[in-house]
């Protein structure tokens, strides 16, 4: 590993904690920004030079406060003082110079930093730019890439995110117990967000939004640093960890989708599972269930499963019933039908999801689901129009290109050609 | 004789790798692994995954399972095992086996392997 590279790679993941600690410095997220991009400009010349300190975070956390203080005490000279309240704080600041980061700060940071980007005033798209952003350091371009909009339209929405919070007042000290408790779940759903935008991207194996699910997964790692006895957070993680795993199966060679059961098992990737699997194991023991583990102990069925004639679909209906009462909606009940065809037959999959179709009507995988039960009960007729419905709402051209196979197979000899459900 | 030799890094970077940048570092490590296998001195190769599929088994009259990675820094890493086991749970069971069986304080950190390598050609 070059120099430059390892520097890289210990200024992102000291970001979150230097960054946090500044923030609490300075209180005002722009002044933390700049005193953490100083920081880190001094790093790459002086880390090279002298070698890399024991302490990357606390190093920058110590330069980035001397830097931002000069800055302040300089303007200061030309221009009025500054607040009187900033004044206090550097006088503090100083006083602390040499403090050592204890561990309750360590988590507060990075606490107050994630609890900021996730702030109830802000919508979730302006809550996962901002996350990325500020938490994991990406550039605005590249996550204007990942979000497919243009390097303005998103400079655009983080400033507003930005303007929002410093509007909405949000105060620095930690929350409190409750409080906290409804932020961490709003943290966990943005981490979630941001792992599904790089997931359900369906643009192939080296797609340009896979590395939001890499980050997704580094943020949920961080957060269940922060929270080691929280069993939905280990959920959280063992879900995504568990989904990437079949990453590199999921696609073709000519980027057309893989159904879960056609799935090279072999191409999963093994760390990965075997991560998610200690830490659903991990999580089942609290007895304390929640959504995100209901979903990583579904995925991990799958996961344990050699063969895919090998998976245990009774018990993965069980849980997707558990995730009905937990979380209802009709996606849910959509993706339990597929587990009751397999268990019960197509007819009583049938019947459960027809009740949906008011409330899926726009839905790709509803009308995909509903023409392979029909298919298999030997309705080609109107599986063929379902198939057409779902090419009608299909999100991208990996969909449509999947359904439209079906259809073909269809208009060729008319036998059934296997199933379209399990999504990939 | 023979010795253990331990890896310690920041989890943090070294799992901000690209995947480029992970295989060249294991390239150049395959390189001293297979010399030393080829002389016949390399024993078991194990790499662990992050310190967040952790869980520590204390010590104690009944052992005490905790979330989390070993954190104690007045204790020392004295040794090792390596058990298969299809689930935590399994795993969990052996540690307080030994827990109970050990005659000492201290706990067992229990991680999932990302790969092992049994090696076995010394003695």
């Amino acid at each position: 590993m070059t120099d430059l590279a390892w520097i890289d790679a210990a200024l992102t993941s000291a970001r979150p904690q230097a960054l946090g600690a500044l923030l609490r410095y300075f209180r005002d997220l722009d002044t933390a920004e700049e005193a953490f991009q100083e920081a880190c400009l001094r790093a790459l010349s002086n880390w090279p030079r002298n070698g890399p300190p024991r302490d990357p975070a606390a190093w920058l956390i110590f330069v980035g406060r001397n830097v931002a203080i000069d800055h302040v005490r300089r303007r200061g000279r030309q221009e009025a003082l500054p607040a009187d309240e900033i004044l206090s704080d550097l006088d503090d600041a100083e006083a602390a110079l040499a403090e050592r980061l204890d561990g309750s700060h360590y988590r507060d940071d990075i606490l107050r930093l994630l609890f900021i980007c996730c702030h109830p005033d802000l919508p979730a798209t302006q809550q996962i730019a901002l996350a990325l952003r500020i938490v994991s350091g990406l550039t605005v371009k590249q996550i204007a890439r990942a979000f497919l909009v243009s390097e303005s339209a998103m400079e655009q929405r983080i400033t507003r995110a930005k303007g929002r919070i410093a509007a909405a007042d949000v105060p620095f000290e930690a929350p409190g117990a409750a409080e906290r408790a409804e932020r961490l779940a709003a943290v966990a759903a943005m981490i979630y967000l941001v792992f599904n935008e790089g997931y359900s991207a369906n643009d192939g194996p080296d797609g340009i939004r896979a590395p939001l699910c890499d980050e997704a997964i580094r943020l949920a790692r961080l957060l269940l640093r922060l929270f080691p006895g929280e069993p939905e957070i280990m959920g959280l993680t063992a879900l995504l960890l568990l989904q990437h795993a079949r990453t590199p199966a999921r696609f073709d060679a000519n980027g057309s989708i893989v159904l879960l059961e056609d799935q090279d098992r072999g191409l999963w990737d093994r760390k990965m599972i075997a991560e998610g699997l200690a830490l659903i194991d991990k999580a089942m023991r609290h007895k304390r269930r929640g959504p995100y583990q209901v979903q990583a102990a579904i995925a991990a069925l799958h996961a344990r499963a050699a063969r895919a004639q090998d998976t245990d679909w009774a018990q993965i209906d069980m849980l997707y019933a558990a995730l009905e009462t937990l979380q209802p909606s009709p996606v849910v009940t959509l993706n339990r039908a597929v587990a009751v065809a397999k268990v019960r037959g197509p007819a009583a999959a049938l019947a459960m999801i027809e009740p949906l179709a008011p409330r899926l009507s726009g839905y790709f995988y509803f009308f995909g689901v509903k023409g392979a039960l029909l298919l298999q009960l030997g309705r080609t007729e109107e599986a063929r129009v379902a198939f057409d419905q779902a090419i009608a709402r299909a999100n991208s051209a990996a969909e449509a290109a999947h359904i439209r196979l079906h259809l073909d197979r269809l208009m060729k000899d008319g036998a059934p050609a296997g199933d379209a459900k399990a999504s990939s | 004789m023979l010795y253990a030799i331990l890896c310690y890094d920041s989890e943090d970077v070294v799992g901000s790798w690209t995947k480029q940048e992970e295989d060249a570092a294991m390239a150049k490590l395959a390189v001293v692994e297979q010399k030393l296998a080829r002389e016949g001195r390399l024993g078991p190769v194990a790499r662990l995954l992050p310190t967040t599929a952790a869980t520590t088994v204390r010590k104690g009259r009944e052992p005490l399972v905790i979330d989390g990675p070993f954190a104690e820094t007045k204790e020392q890493l004295l040794g090792f095992f390596v058990v298969d086991c299809s689930t935590l749970e399994e795993a969990i069971e052996a540690a307080r086996d030994l827990a109970r069986a050990s005659s000492s304080a201290g706990a067992y950190e229990i991680r999932p392997l990302a790969v092992f390598k049994p090696g076995g050609n010394v003695t």
